[in-house]
């Protein structure tokens, strides 16, 4: 069975070991997807797999068989950005750039966790179905994607001027 | 550093200090800057302007090729194996086994490794780069825990890791220097700063703090620090069949970097190519340590190109960070709080094979206005990976010591801690003499501290609460030095078709520098923003340009004008007695609209493109290199800043969280308004990290870092980062290139000390050990 990437069709690596970031970067010449640790520390390399966020550092590409996987390249190019990358070059979303791909394919699923009503650490009531859009909820599901620029505060009016109607 | 080089360091300093003063006298005209530059007259340019980055598309699309991406035919994959004690020697290494794994192509040790020159350590002379001038798997010595002892290359990058588990090596240790109060015990050393000592003195610092009526004595220590951008250091390198070196590297150092590897590969400097076009974050890490050299060594070896990025861990055992330190201030005031001495000293750690010692005293040397001085700093040797400078070395944990006193000092007299530092505004530079080139920082004190609600404080510690928290308001003063190191140039290619290139060997690590110099340029040259290019990041091009210290911005500025007037003068000459420009100076003339005009006659104008066509050329270009940075020998140039933290304490956990900032800057013109605050934010941010988590654990018995990971050492994550508020004076420096200062660093200055104040105001509780985290506050 094949994986899906970017909606084309590939072949599982013949190494078993072979991480889903390494199978991008290094087989696929997709390096978007950035490596910043390689152990599930920073989010750099954070890739939607059927929506979800997702390390894939931590994943095997073999596990990935018959799921379909979005990287940062198959959200937007530089000529047709999506509304949320568009959003983080006006409101200065990141300095280096180098963690800005696993910061916008995880703010891309984590609002779709608002929009379910997912709750976080700081929801206050849990059983609400909605969730409030606010700026303490995006910070806390944002805390997996280390940004060592210090570009927190644009990253989260991105995803507030992009996202907001969105989530809610 | 040997005794010889130790020495030879003190001769420059001595002649530095000679020529310092010839300097200091001279008139303003004689010395650069002297006349401001004349874009500080121009306010209706792109200058200041929010730009947005122009390479924001590439970076949030994924298409910025970082140094470890660049494809190359043939590649292999490197992995490495780390020693395991501090100091000793190999006894054994087995690779028998990694050698036969599958994929392997070649392992190195020190007994395969290409023959090498140690190479030249960063600062030890102008074009050095490298972490240490250790020699580079040469022998079976090993120097410090973490020390490369084997390289893997593989055909993938997973063969080559498990290749590298596969490796066995034996050692033989001897007793280690790693305690701080060992090595104290064994005598301590005069630490220099660029060649010259950080020991001050002025008057009799001793006698007035002994008589003084008022009085802080306190002792400060800040932890080592790792360096932590998000890109790990990484090369795709590979030799050419001229004998050539390709180097697509992350760098802050190109030019210095090529050089380095020229000197230790014992080949022409012309013969190394080192490209950076993006750099994942630097801080002053992304320098050359030893895994490009050994992945240059060990592609020699494999006559193959290698990719060669450290693991995480493997940062922190190859990339040198910042050392810790233990600072004394004494404080001596009057009833008035008018400062009568400052005594800053104290120590902190370094190897003895490079001269870089964490020059904590430099802020204080010129902030307050004290009668009488005296600072120093002594370093002990540690046998350790070569420490380095990061984000505002010295400045950062300095500037924690000498606020957090301030503080303390302004409790003891009953005085407001900002009315404090307003009563003891120098005239001009305490220990230098030099007038300041701009100051205006008790401006920033009082708009910060209005912006800020600072009058809703409440001078007494541990009274505001809110439900559980604890709340408290803190703040210190930011500063860092102007710098612009020798060595810039630059070259701008004009062609007919109204378009101008600017070439020069500096970096984009994040800063917004090709932005916000496209804007520069645009302005200086008359011409739109999507006229200019701007090629940086390759060591081919002119200039020795550092992007440290807070400098790069100044260094390109001063190059690009010595190169612009270099153009004026060629284009008067090609525009000949028929332009309307005929019989004009250089200095007379300016540009606009796509040409040259009169500066007092601007309608006295003739296009580029019609200078170009009569001279029937397409293009000119020109190189040029600025004068020599004696400005900062005449003037005493910095930037400055006012920090105000809010900061809330769990009543009973003790957690504290940082609920409000804002800094308030005086740091000359600001050349891009939206890049510049997300600058300023950043150094705050990695300020809050030094005051509330940031701290590498090393163990004393082994010399080996406990924590090398992101998940046990701990920088801000969004959720410890509140809303961040920055405003800036906007007053350019008349002496410095487009009237503006170093933006950089200086937000990390200053930060630790307004939330430790902060901390104190919320609980009573005066923490002089970083970082403040919550058992310290049980």
């Amino acid at each position: 069975m094949s994986i899906t990437i970017n909606g084309k069709a590939v072949d599982p690596p013949e190494d078993p070991r072979v991480s889903l970031l390494d199978l991008l970067r290094d087989h696929l010449a997709l390096p978007g997807a950035k490596m910043g640790c390689n152990q599930g520390a920073c989010g750099a390399c954070t890739v939607l797999v059927d929506g979800e966020r997702v390390l894939s550092c931590l994943t095997l590409a073999a596990q990935m068989e018959g799921r379909s996987v979005t990287t940062i390249e198959g959200i937007g190019s530089p000529d047709v950005l999506a509304p949320l990358q568009q959003a983080f070059v006006e409101h200065d979303g990141f300095q280096c750039g180098y963690c800005t791909p696993g910061q916008i394919c995880s703010a891309l699923a984590m609002v779709e966790e608002l929009r379910r009503g997912v709750p976080s650490h700081v929801t206050g009531d849990v059983s609400s179905e909605a969730i409030a859009f606010s700026s303490e909820e995006l910070r806390e599901r944002m805390s997996g994607n280390l940004c060592r620029c210090g570009a927190y505060n644009g990253i989260i009016d991105a995803i507030t001027a992009t996202c907001r109607e969105t989530a809610e | 550093m040997s005794i010889f080089d130790d020495a030879k360091q003190a001769a420059q300093g001595l002649v530095q200090a000679g020529m310092a003063k010839a300097v200091a006298l001279a008139p303003d005209s004689w010395v650069p800057g002297g006349k401001p530059d004349p874009l500080i007259r121009q306010r209706h340019g792109a200058i200041g302007k929010p730009v947005s980055r122009l390479d924001g598309a590439l970076k949030v699309s994924g298409k910025a090729t970082f140094a470890a991406e660049f494809p190359v035919e043939a590649m292999t994959y490197a992995a490495m194996v780390y020693s395991t004690i501090a100091k000793g020697r190999i006894t054994q290494i087995t690779v028998s086994e990694a050698e036969t794994a599958p994929g392997v192509v070649v392992v190195m040790t020190h007994r395969n490794a290409p023959r090498l020159n140690p190479p030249p350590a960063f600062l030890s002379e102008s074009k050095a780069a490298a972490g240490d001038s250790l020699p580079v798997m040469q022998d079976e010595r090993i120097y410090w825990n973490g020390q490369p002892v084997a390289v893997v290359l593989a055909e993938t990058q997973e063969q080559a890791d498990h290749a590298a588990s596969l490796i066995r090596v034996g050692y033989e240790a001897e007793e280690a220097q790693t305690t701080f109060e060992a090595a104290r015990e064994q005598g301590t050393q005069q630490s220099r700063f660029m060649g010259q000592p950080l020991h001050d003195e002025v008057g009799d610092a001793q006698d007035a703090f002994a008589k003084a009526p008022h009085k802080i004595d306190a002792t400060y220590t800040t932890p080592r620090h790792n360096h932590n951008p998000i890109e790990l250091h990484g090369v795709t390198l590979y030799w050419r069949g001229d004998g050539s070196l390709r180097v697509h590297d992350a760098q802050q150092v190109v030019a210095h970097t090529a050089y380095t590897l020229a000197r230790t590969f014992g080949i022409d400097e012309k013969q190394v190519v080192v490209t950076s076009p993006y750099v994942g974050g630097g801080f002053g890490s992304k320098t050359l340590w030893q895994h490009q050299i050994l992945a240059a060594a060990a592609a020699r070896l494999a006559k193959r190109p290698v990719r060669m990025v450290l693991s995480r861990e493997g940062v922190y055992r190859v990339v040198g960070g910042r050392s810790p330190t233990e600072q004394r201030v004494q404080l001596a005031a009057t009833d008035e709080g008018r400062l009568t001495a400052i005594l800053h000293r104290g120590l902190t750690v370094r190897t003895a094979h490079n001269v870089i010692a964490e020059p904590f005293i430099l802020a204080t040397r010129s902030l307050y206005g004290a009668e009488t001085f005296l600072l120093d700093v002594h370093h002990v040797d540690f046998d350790m990976l070569g420490n380095t400078f990061m984000r505002a070395p010295g400045e950062a944990v300095g500037t924690f010591a000498l606020e957090s006193a301030m503080d303390e000092l302004a409790h003891e007299l009953g005085i407001d801690p900002i009315e404090l530092r307003i009563r003891n505004e120098p005239e001009k530079d305490p220990i230098s003499g030099l007038p300041y080139s701009s100051r205006n920082v008790v401006e920033a004190w009082r708009s910060g501290a209005e912006r800020f609600g600072w009058e809703r404080r409440n001078p007494v510690p541990g009274t505001v609460r809110d439900g559980g928290w604890l709340v408290g308001m803190g703040c210190a003063t930011a500063t860092y030095p102007y710098h612009r190191m020798p060595g810039g140039a630059a070259r701008i290619t004009l062609s007919a078709d109204g378009r101008a290139t600017l070439d020069l060997a500096a970096h984009e690590m994040g800063m917004g520098t090709s932005t916000a110099q496209t804007q520069v340029a645009a302005d200086r040259l008359g011409l739109p923003m999507e006229a200019i290019t701007f090629n940086y990041g390759d060591s081919t091009l002119p200039g020795l340009i550092m992007a440290g210290g807070s400098q790069q911005t100044a260094s390109i500025g001063a190059s690009v004008i010595a190169a612009y007037n270099k153009l004026v003068g060629e284009l008067l000459k090609l525009a000949g007695n028929d332009s309307p420009l005929a019989g004009l100076k250089t200095e007379e003339v300016g540009s606009r609209d796509g040409g040259l005009c009169a500066l007092d006659e601007p309608d006295r104008f003739e296009t580029y493109a019609s200078i170009l066509a009569r001279a029937q050329r397409d293009t000119i270009s020109v190189e040029a290199e600025p004068p020599m940075p004696l400005e900062t020998m005449h003037w005493s140039m910095h930037s400055y800043g006012a920090m105000f933290a809010e900061v809330r304490v769990n009543a009973v956990t003790g957690e504290p969280r940082v609920s409000r900032f804002l800094g308030s800057f005086d740091c000359g013109r600001i050349l891009n308004s939206k890049t510049a605050a997300s600058q300023f934010r950043g150094g705050i941010i990695m300020g809050l990290g030094l005051a509330l988590m940031e701290e590498t654990q090393f163990d004393e018995r082994k010399g080996r870092v406990l924590n090398p990971s992101l998940s046990e050492y701990h920088v801000p994550v969004h959720m410890d980062v509140p809303e961040i508020e920055v405003m800036w004076t906007d007053i350019p420096d008349p002496h410095a290139p487009m009237g503006a200062r170093g933006i950089g660093e200086i937000g990390i200055t200053g930060t630790g000390a307004a939330i430790a104040n902060a901390v104190y105001n919320a609980t009573g509780r005066r923490v002089r050990d970083l970082p403040i985290t919550l058992d310290k506050l049980l």
